[in-house]
């Protein structure tokens, strides 16, 4: 019936003991681009990390599937090989593990291995692509990064790790507009029939580069409108004030 | 507690034990009788045994340490001191025995990488049963054998060394080992000459209740350099054993000794060994130590920076499993001036495992534009993991630099995140983490050591996630 490859619905969350996903409703069909828009605090990073399945968020009610599968009950190393990929918005350095090696047992846990010399030539390819200098790959991975260095690199194994949906957490922000540039132009040679992507962002600047299908407007842990990309170019006319004073009158 | 002991024991891989092939062994227990006895069934020379008969008196006199390690389930009585398993010392690989061989195989040594190797002393039970040198390094005049051919064929040169950079009397240990010590390398590089593929040793007990103390001394003449590995793995014995090394080495002017260790010792071993360097002008020690396993270990790879120029460097890493305990560290005693040091320590503790670190620096106040840089980081593993650090500095010399870092962490749940967010399991991830702290001291082993290592972490990873 539906190519929906994520669907959302009246999913609660809570971190630490508060509530602050409310019943979000959503859902993203293969190979789509949607955006997941918001002010601060609205609960779209918690959404992002709720998704993969970290600890720390806890699945208060609601369900999700992700390619017709339940997601809920699997831990993040698991919804990864399903195929579902989150680019941090704060990446994490691991000391002493390089990036090659990384990569390779990520991808070797998917069960995508690849002859050395196809991974290097691949890697080698990504890399230009995303501007990345040769040298990151013996790099420890996040350690010592600048925060755009970091980004890239969190598109780079995008690209290596090919899955069908990658949320990207707020991948913009910190970027400046050349950055921005190659990381969104990074993200549009990738997605296609085959990957879909949700990006998560309170600046619609990046939405310039990867015309989504859809916005949603995330208000206090639930979605409180949606629309084609002119909704986007409203906030960014308007701000999110307008949107959510009738939306919020309308679910009052 | 017993079961817990039995959980311990149970998937340590190495732990197996081989038909006893021993042909002699002294009665158990320690006495001026049993020295003796060892020194005879060596055929020693005179100086040696008084030698051992003075050091056992040391021995006795010294009470034990009680400043690091608990050594309270030490019974010095209950150890033999000496086993000797084959009659003679095999030169070719046909004449060794099978049930040796068999040990050989199960720790995966493989058999091109013997070929390969420049000389393989194997040894097995207190003696050496396998050695070979290479016919270029023959002829470039260095000296490899067990220390027991080396005191016999070489006595002079021998003698010269022997006991110089550790006297009986250092410690209560040292003097346990100058009195009953069997077996180890004596290695000897003539002026000039570069020994480029690295002289190896397997080291192996196997004899329940049994010592192991072995003695290396390693010479490198003038401008030579050499770099000596020791790798160890033991088999798994139910009542406690104990391993006490003497390594002594002496680095001449402008010559580089690197020495590479990785013990792994099964978890009811108190591994208690005393290693120094003298370092002379302009020469280099590098002392790169790993010590996983074991119950108890006590450890501090030691150099003296004797003359002036003189470099030291000492790379630690150290994992203490449930029940171990690694009190592991190091020293640099910077007598000439001009001399640097450099020391950098990474331990784990998992489980109710506890590492320690524990360094001294001394700098006598004729060394002046001293650098001394010493860097400890420890992980833990778990909510009980224990880490502790105790530097210890006496600086008699205004005119030195002196950097001190010391850090513990534990696991993320943020590093395991974003790693199992990758597909990556929680086990592996963790495995991937562990490597990578380890990582520093990884680089530095050869390849084939490299790899054992990253597998013996991942397997003490094992189960590490409830």
């Amino acid at each position: 019936m539906s190519q929906e490859v994520l669907s959302i619905s009246g999913l609660r969350a809570t971190v630490e003991g508060k509530e602050i996903l409310k019943g979000v409703d959503l859902q993203v069909a293969q190979g789509e681009i949607h955006a997941l828009m918001g002010p601060n605090g609205s609960g779209k990073s918690t959404l992002a990390y709720t998704l993969m399945g970290h600890p720390k968020y806890v699945v208060t009610g609601g369900s999700v599937t992700f390619g017709g599968e339940d997601l809920l009950p699997l831990t993040a190393d698991a919804r990864a090989r399903l195929g579902l990929f989150l680019c941090f918005q704060y990446p994490t350095a691991i000391p002493g593990v390089s990036t090659v090696n990384f990569l390779r047992a990520a991808l070797r846990a998917q069960g995508k291995e690849m002859p050395a010399r196809e991974f290097l030539n691949r890697l080698s390819t990504e890399m230009k692509e995303l501007k990345i200098d040769e040298s990151f790959r013996s790099r420890y991975i996040n350690d010592g990064f600048s925060g755009g260095e970091k980004k890239r690199m969190e598109i780079l194994q995008l690209a290596m790790l090919r899955p069908k949906l990658a949320i990207l957490d707020e991948t913009d922000s910190g970027l400046d507009v050349d950055a921005l540039r190659t990381v969104a132009d990074g993200v549009m040679r990738l997605c296609g029939p085959d990957m879909g992507v949700l990006v998560i962002t309170h600046y619609p600047r990046i939405l310039e580069h990867l015309h989504p299908d859809r916005v949603h407007v995330l208000h206090d842990g639930r979605v409180v409108t949606s629309g084609g990309a002119d909704l986007a170019r409203q906030i960014e006319r308007e701000g999110y004030e307008p949107i959510l004073g009738t939306a919020v009158a309308a679910t009052a | 507690m017993a079961i817990q002991a039995k959980e311990l024991t149970k998937d340590y891989q190495f732990g197996f034990s081989d038909i006893d092939v021993s042909v002699f062994r002294t009665a158990k227990g320690l006495s001026p009788e049993v020295v003796a006895s060892i020194s005879q069934h060596k055929d020693e020379p005179e100086w040696m045994l008084k030698f051992r008969l003075k050091a056992l008196d040391h021995f006795r006199k010294r009470p034990m340490p009680t400043w690091g390690a608990d050594l309270s389930g030490l019974d010095f009585e209950n150890i033999y001191y000496y086993v000797k398993p084959v009659e003679e010392m095999s030169r070719s690989w046909d004449d060794v025995p099978d049930s040796i061989k068999q040990t050989f195989d199960r720790l995966g040594i493989p058999q091109a990488e013997r070929q390969f190797l420049a000389g393989v002393s194997a040894q097995y039970d207190s003696e050496v049963v396998y050695h070979s040198i290479r016919e270029d390094l023959e002829k470039q005049g260095v000296l490899f054998s067990d220390c027991d051919t080396g005191l016999r064929e070489h006595e002079e040169l021998f003698r010269k060394y022997f006991g110089t950079v550790i006297p009986p009397n250092d410690n209560k240990f040292a003097a346990l080992n100058s009195a009953v010590w069997s077996g180890g390398s004596f290695v000897y590089v003539p002026k000039g000459v570069k020994v480029d593929i690295p002289l190896q040793a397997y080291f192996r007990i196997n004899s329940d209740n049994m010592g192991q103390f072995e003695r290396t001394l390693i010479i490198a003449d003038e401008g030579s350099s050499v770099h000596y590995i020791e790798g160890c793995t033991a088999p798994n014995y139910s009542s406690d054993s104990l391993h006490s090394a003497v390594v002594e080495l002496i680095a001449h002017k402008g010559a580089k000794i690197r020495y590479t260790t990785i013990q792994n010792w099964s978890d009811n071993v108190y591994n208690l060994v005393t290693k120094r360097a003298i370092a002379n002008e302009n020469a280099t020690v590098e002392w790169i130590d790993g010590n996983l396993g074991s119950k108890v270990t006590m450890k501090y790879p030691s150099v003296y920076l004797m003359g002036e120029g003189a470099h030291a460097e000492v790379m630690s890493a150290a994992f203490a499993g449930n029940g171990q305990h690694q009190d592991a560290g190091s020293k640099a005693i910077h007598v000439a001036p001009n001399t640097t040091s450099n020391i950098v320590s990474r331990s784990i503790s998992k489980g109710t495992g506890r590492t320690s670190y524990r360094g001294h620096i001394k700098v006598l106040p004729k060394a002046h534009n001293v650098k001394v840089s010493v860097r400890c980081d420890a992980l833990l593993l778990d909510e009980e993991s224990r880490s502790d650090t105790y530097p210890y500095m006496d600086i008699d010399n205004p005119d030195v630099t002196i950097g001190h870092e010391a850090s513990v962490s534990k696991v993320g749940e943020d590093q395991i995140f974003y790693l199992t967010s990758r597909g990556i399991t929680e086990q592996d991830a963790t495995a991937l983490i562990v490597n990578g702290f380890f990582e520093p001291f990884v680089k530095e082993l050869p390849m084939e050591y490299a790899v054992e290592l990253n597998r013996l972490l991942a397997l003490s990873m094992e189960g590490a996630i409830g």
